[in-house]
């Protein structure tokens, strides 16, 4: 009887697993599938054509780079000294907690929010425009939260031991987080980014209105260009123009090459990580 | 050769929080003496060592009073920085606690910390401190790898090696062998006994035969209270106080 109870329950564990595993690979496969036949290397370098039915999407590619480069330039250190300051200097207590949990509570706010935050912060109230600069410092404060928690996270699982032993050789505390804490929290950074990555990339509300363009002629000139990005270009294709069935193909496109763009991040990053535990676990 | 005070504490109170966890001390610690402090689990021979490389202050909510004498010199005193402290007295953790980086790398740290940067210098350095530790011949022909490999008896010498590299006059080993097999151990006290000739040196136990073995001198805490402190023959054989005498014949601890 028990033995039946255990057999069943493990069936529908491994069926809950199947179909979540199910669900991954049917959306890869179907993505792959719809948008594999519009992929050519023109596809890739060229500027889109004839009213966005034909050519390529390079703009957007290269725009999605600029937007999640600048952001990560921007929310990386600000975040990870934050979490320095939290974890390694601030006095533990009440007002720590109240940050940590308010810094997790950031993390919740829906994106458009930050949208309408970066348009009247940073396009009209600094006047940086509908821009590069404007979109990446608004994704920079969306994922600030995940970089700080996630940094935190990394920075307290280190034991204390490894501190406490630099410390007694005389190393100072800066010179003990430089040297020991840093490289030790390394891979749980990294994962951090990881995730800020694969987040910016993909997210259209918050460049909806600080620097996302439906159509450029040309690449961005500098940081005060407005660009193309992947995901607006995705809905622009689908809800804009006159030639939905080529549009929706090109819309499948470039699905793909965002999917592959963040796999590649993910994919580089878990090879940094790796290396790096390898070494500390002997 | 002649007993020299190394360093000397005076009226030593401490408290975590409102928790008085060492009350009034005084003790006296000879250059080139080895000596054991033994006692109870939360007696405070921990606590009290870690106050002399000044390790206790990072522990939030806590406080001391008195002075601890280090030729001399009072550490406590606020014109005093910890770091320097720190590099006169190296310490020896518990818990084998190698960085996670290559065995070189681990010695080579406290040097660059210290702003050593001669490179040559700190490779005879680093050689220099694997052969006073007796680790040399087990690992001379893989200085680049990870020290996290070390058995765990290895890695509490390479700390050792570590220590010694900074060249500290005092060392201070905190139940060093709470962790590790027999032959690591014995390996770890035939160290300590070799060690002196060069440095002073402290060791908190809970093993008594290892205080016995190792240690010219011994102090006996209970509770936060120094109970007695004198040569250790004398008080493994003829202890003056009850209580001390109780903890030695294994009654209570």
């Amino acid at each position: 009887m028990n033995k039946t109870a255990q057999n069943l329950g493990f069936g529908f564990l491994y069926l809950t697993m199947f179909v979540t595993i199910g669900f991954l690979a049917l959306i890869i496969f179907f993505i792959l599938a719809r948008g594999s036949q519009v992929l050519s290397w023109q596809f890739l370098t060229a500027a889109p054509r004839s009213g966005m039915t034909a050519g390529g999407v390079a703009p957007a590619i290269i725009g999605t780079l600029y937007l999640t480069a600048g952001a990560i330039i921007f929310a990386l250190p600000l975040g990870l000294c934050c979490a320095i300051y939290l974890c390694e200097y601030s006095p533990k207590g009440f007002i720590v907690n109240i940050i940590r949990i308010s810094i997790h509570n950031l993390a919740g706010v829906p994106s458009v929010v930050f949208g309408l935050f970066g348009l009247a912060i940073f396009v009209n109230y600094f006047k940086f425009g509908v821009s590069i600069l404007s979109g990446s410092l608004t994704l920079g404060i969306l994922v600030l939260p995940m970089i700080i928690s996630a940094s935190q996270e990394a920075l307290t699982a280190l034991p204390q031991s490894l501190r406490e032993a630099s410390l007694a050789l005389g190393a100072t505390k800066w010179q003990t987080i430089k040297k020991i804490v840093l490289p030790g929290a390394l891979p749980g950074i990294l994962t951090g980014v990881i995730l800020s990555v694969g987040r910016i990339a993909g997210e259209t509300a918050p460049i909806l209105f600080t620097a996302a363009s439906f159509y450029l002629k040309g690449y961005p000139k500098s940081v005060f260009s407005e660009v193309m990005v992947l995901p607006y270009h995705i809905y622009a294709l689908m809800t804009e123009g006159t030639h939905p069935e080529k549009q929706t193909a090109i819309a499948y496109g470039c699905s793909v090459i965002l999917l592959i763009l963040i796999l590649l991040v993910s994919f580089i990053a878990i090879l940094i990580r790796q290396k790096q535990r390898g070494y500390q676990n002997g | 050769m002649v007993k020299q005070v190394k360093i000397k504490a005076e009226n030593i109170d401490f408290y975590y929080g409102k928790h008085q966890t060492l009350k009034n001390i005084n003790l006296q610690l000879y250059t080139n003496r080895v000596t054991a402090i033994i006692g109870p689990s939360g007696c405070g021979k921990s606590t009290f060592l870690r106050l002399i490389n000044r390790m206790n202050e990072l522990v939030p909510h806590s406080r001391v009073s008195g002075r601890i004498l280090f030729d001399g010199l009072n550490i406590f005193d606020p014109k005093v920085d910890p770091v320097q402290i720190r590099r006169r007295a190296g310490m020896v953790f518990q818990k084998p606690n190698p960085f996670p980086k290559s065995i070189y790398e681990n010695i080579s740290y406290g040097l660059e910390v210290n702003n050593m940067t001669d490179k040559r210098y700190i490779e005879e350095k680093v050689i220099d401190s694997l052969k006073k530790s007796a680790l040399w011949n087990e690992v001379k022909d893989r200085l680049k790898d990870s020290a996290l490999r070390l058995s765990g008896g290895q890695q509490q010498r390479l700390c050792i090696a570590r220590c010694l590299a900074v060249e500290p006059e005092v060392i201070l080993f905190d139940e060093p062998c709470a962790s590790l097999d027999p032959i690591s151990t014995g390996k770890i006290e035939e160290l300590i006994l070799e060690l002196k000739q060069d440095y002073t040196i402290v060791i908190v136990t809970h093993n008594m035969q290892q205080a016995a073995r190792v240690a010219d001198y011994t102090a006996f805490f209970l509770l936060g209270e120094m109970i007695e402190y004198s040569d250790t023959q004398h008080i493994f054989t003829a202890p003056h106080d009850p209580r001390t005498e109780a903890y030695i014949t294994g009654r209570f601890g």
